[in-house]
């Protein structure tokens, strides 16, 4: 006699329970703490902070653990967080031209005001696996000090701009949209498609920035300068009337510039490809960067019709709580409407073979 | 910009009770419902009409409201809305016409406005006839107090559907709502 | 705020609370249009019914009763996860009994029992743009809403009909609400659309993903697509159910073994135990 499966709570439970040992692992090994995650996959940490657009390194760590390292899940968990928080109000736009700079390089000049500061990057090592990391307790190699560089570093786009080369971007003070408050509407503008690109997925915005080097979408682009570093945030409480210093948060800055042709009411010039994420991440800013450049296409009055030039393609793909969510549901029971296909397709086929039988 | 008036008791179970009221009440045009109202209300304002502004007006909802400046001082307090004459998306003004308020378009009809209207009395049963979608077949409303020459207008308003405006009638603790797909005959 | 969970009643806080109930009333005045909302994350992934989820927690109250559904069914185990979470973050009762329901959340089905006046059914919607497989651009189907402008449609069907003799779409059948506007009845089986034609509860929809919310109001002409000489024939697999005799219910067919054993039983759980039960007593 058929019974129906029933004792979904019961296994729900189960499964949870089978998770977090999983989570564990061999418990006879120390477990991690959140602090070891914080520091020791500090660049993971940051990935989940710019998609899980919240930045706070401690839930980020702790977001990480709690998703067994699967960083999705983790931008998951810290989005989920973030939207029960109440609402303070909005910070002044970052100066990133005050940036406590770690890293600062520019790929358009040889030398420029400020320098290029190499800081603490992959670019250079040899990707051989390193053995000695196997093992615990190696001594660091020394790590030079020099005394903090508090020159001023000017952005490479401003001292383009100064020489009326470089297109300034359109200043406003209007209120930017949210699209964490309201859905997108096309078009975008260009502060929403921004904010869309920040939290965007790495890997999305990696592989269509990348389709524009290879002809789809017409980009020349040259890294005016990738920044990373400190930034304050500074804020002004209607009660006190000025602008205090909330802290400094981590991220990183990459201006692109692409050759512009002109149009009729512009000369030729160069333009601007804007990409900003929290922490360092390079490779999403550089990608960001790219297509944010792709993104403007319309509005510089270029062919847009490349994938990465298009913003409903572009927008309602990149967020991976959104895509991961669409494409993994696909695992809940579908039974119902599969059984309407399976008599569709019975159906279907049994006139089929009768007109061939005729 | 103070207010001796209190908002809702419960604010949370007030609202969600009052929004119950007005979404029966929209689903099913003509129905009166009973909202929770706050247990006091400025001058100027219903408890119904003040229940309403309670349960849906808040910072990112402009208000053109012409109802006295205690119930102007308290809406501020409790709703902080911008308050607005054009492009408001909810209407609390004894002298605002259907037709000059916002619409909407044909591509975002949700933005039609939606008007509250203080009236003396409503009652089921006798007074307009109601049709469209929400009835079964007909609802009969009488409504006491309502602008000179409304059904007019809301054949007017109605005809420019999808866009339109939608009407929320308050009396006492009372409250019907029209769509703007209901057709509305004089008895 | 509630000490014991931490979070607001119904866990959506009321700011967010106020701007989906606004744009569940446009969606009631302007019956099948989709309202865009400002869908929130919720601590379910998307695709999981966080649409359904923001409705359902806007809509509630402590005198609710609520059921939940998936495939037709209160056992499966995401209806079963989301009657956990509500009973956790609102505290209201759950049922599984349709009849005893004030709110019923669903997914891909609705009810075998017809519905009453004093019942709201809330769809979860994965897709709320009919037109999607025909047109992906959001821009561009809006304008074709807005101009009543669903011709793609009706080529597409005819096509169907041209090739197959009959309408090939067995589940999120479009139906024409209130003769205006084009809508997707979610992926519900073709089998049920007749059941949302002037019923007299409300019908809420919500898409999380997609950040829309559309209604159907009481009474409200609900018609699926269809053309004069090929009218629309709801599909139902051609059997009685194994466990309650019921040739009028929605089946699930069930493997029984892999020699080409099956049976079909059915889908609404609730429907089918009653009628065990009845049957049971009658013996």
């Amino acid at each position: 006699m058929y019974v129906a499966t029933k004792g979904g709570e019961q296994a729900i439970g189960a499964a949870h329970a089978w998770l977090a040992e999983t989570r564990r692992g061999d418990a006879t090994l120390p477990e991690l703490t959140v602090p070891q995650i914080e520091e020791q996959l500090g660049l993971a940490v940051d990935r989940v902070m710019a998609e899980g657009s919240c930045h706070d390194r401690g839930l980020a760590a702790l977001a990480v653990k709690q998703a067994k390292g699967d960083l999705i899940e983790a931008a998951f968990l810290l989005r989920a967080y973030r939207t029960t928080l109440p609402r303070f109000g909005a910070s002044a736009a970052l100066d990133t031209g005050a940036m406590h700079i770690r890293r600062r390089i520019s790929a358009t000049y040889k030398d420029l005001p400020g320098g290029q500061v190499l800081g603490p990057t992959f670019d250079y090592t040899h990707r051989l696996l390193d053995f000695a990391l196997a093992a615990e307790g190696n001594a660091l190699p020394a790590v030079p000090h020099a005394e903090p560089n508090t020159a001023q570093t000017p952005r490479v786009t401003e001292l383009l701009a100064r020489e009326g080369l470089m297109q300034r971007e359109a200043t406003s003070e209007a209120e930017p949209g949210d699209l964490t408050r309201d859905p997108l509407s096309f078009p975008a503008d260009r502060a929403v498609r921004l904010q869309a690109l920040a939290r965007g997925d790495e890997g999305f915005l990696l592989g269509l920035g990348y389709s524009t080097q290879r002809g789809y979408g017409n980009a020349h682009p040259f890294v005016g300068e990738i920044r990373v570093g400190e930034v304050a945030v500074c804020f002004t409480p209607p009660e006190l009337g000025f602008e205090i210093e909330l802290g400094d948060i981590g991220v990183t800055e990459c201006q692109m510039v692409n050759q512009f042709k002109g149009s009729r009411t512009e000369p030729p010039q160069f333009t601007r490809g804007y990409g900003l994420v929290f922490g360092h991440g390079e490779r999403k800013a550089m990608a960001m960067a790219l297509v944010d450049r792709g993104l403007r296409a319309e509005e510089l009055g270029e062919d847009a019709d490349a994938p990465a030039q298009q913003q409903e393609f572009v927008l309602y793909h990149c967020d991976n709580v959104e895509a991961t969510g669409f494409v993994e549901h696909l695992k809940l029971p579908h039974y119902v409407d599969f059984q309407s296909e399976l008599e569709n397709v019975r159906t279907m086929r049994a006139s089929a073979m009768q007109a061939a039988a005729e | 910009m103070d207010t001796r008036f209190p908002g809702f008791a419960a604010p949370v179970l007030d609202a969600q009770a009052s929004f119950r009221a007005v979404l029966e009440a929209m689903s099913r045009p003509g129905r009166v419902e009973t909202v929770t109202p706050p247990p006091e209300v400025p001058p100027g304002l219903s408890p119904a009409a003040a229940a309403m502004l309670l349960t849906l007006v808040d910072a990112v909802t402009p208000l053109r409201l012409a109802a006295g400046a205690e119930a102007e001082a308290w809406v501020r307090f409790h709703c902080g809305c911008p308050m607005r004459r054009d492009g408001a998306a909810f209407v609390l003004d004894p002298t605002a016409t259907l037709m000059e308020l916002d619409a909407g378009t044909d591509e975002e009809p949700e933005h039609g406005a939606t008007l509250i209207l203080e009236v003396a009395a409503l009652e089921e049963g006798s007074g307009w006839r109601l049709t469209g979608p929400g009835i079964r077949d007909a609802h009969r409303l009488h409504v006491r107090g309502a602008p000179a020459g409304f059904v007019a207008d809301w054949a007017r308003s109605r005809a420019r559907f999808p866009r339109g405006v939608d009407a929320i009638l308050c009396a006492d603790t009372r409250i019907a709502a029209l769509p703007r797909t209901v057709r509305i005959e004089e008895a | 705020m509630n000490a014991q969970t931490g979070y607001n009643f119904a866990y959506v806080d009321e700011s967010t609370k106020r701007m989906i109930r606004r744009a569940i009333l446009k969606g009631v005045a302007i019956p099948g249009h989709q309202v865009p909302f400002g869908s929130r994350e919720m601590p379910l992934p998307y695709g999981w019914g966080t649409g359904g989820i923001q409705v359902t927690a806007s809509i509630l109250g402590p005198s609710d009763v609520l059921k939940v559904i998936d495939q037709g069914a209160d056992d499966t185990t995401n209806a079963v996860s989301i009657r956990a979470f509500f009973r956790r973050v609102a505290g209201v009762a759950t049922t599984e009994r349709t009849a005893e329901a004030t709110v019923i959340q669903t997914r891909h089905r609705i009810p075998e029992h017809a519905l009453t006046e004093r019942q709201i059914l809330v769809y979860q919607v994965p897709m709320p743009e009919p037109l999607f497989r025909l047109e992906a651009r959001v821009a561009e189907t809006k304008r074709m809403h807005a101009l009543a402008d669903y011709g793609l449609m009706h080529v597409k069907l005819y096509e169907d009909i041209a090739r197959h003799g009959h309408i090939a779409t067995s589940y999120n059948y479009p139906v024409m609400v209130d003769g205006r506007y084009l809508m997707s009845p979610s992926p519900i089986p073709a089998f049920d659309n007749p059941k949302m034609d002037r019923m007299p509860a409300l019908q809420l929809f919500g898409a999380g993903r997609e950040k829309r919310i559309y209604a159907v109001p009481p009474y409200t002409a609900v018609r699926s697509l269809d053309f004069e000489d090929h009218p629309f024939r709801p599909i139902r697999a051609p059997h009685a159910c194994t466990l309650c005799g019921s040739r009028e219910s929605y089946l699930d067919e069930v493997i029984t073994d892999d020699r080409g054993g099956k049976m079909f039983v059915c889908s609404d759980t609730d429907y089918c135990a009653e009628r065990q039960a009845a049957k049971a007593a009658a013996e």
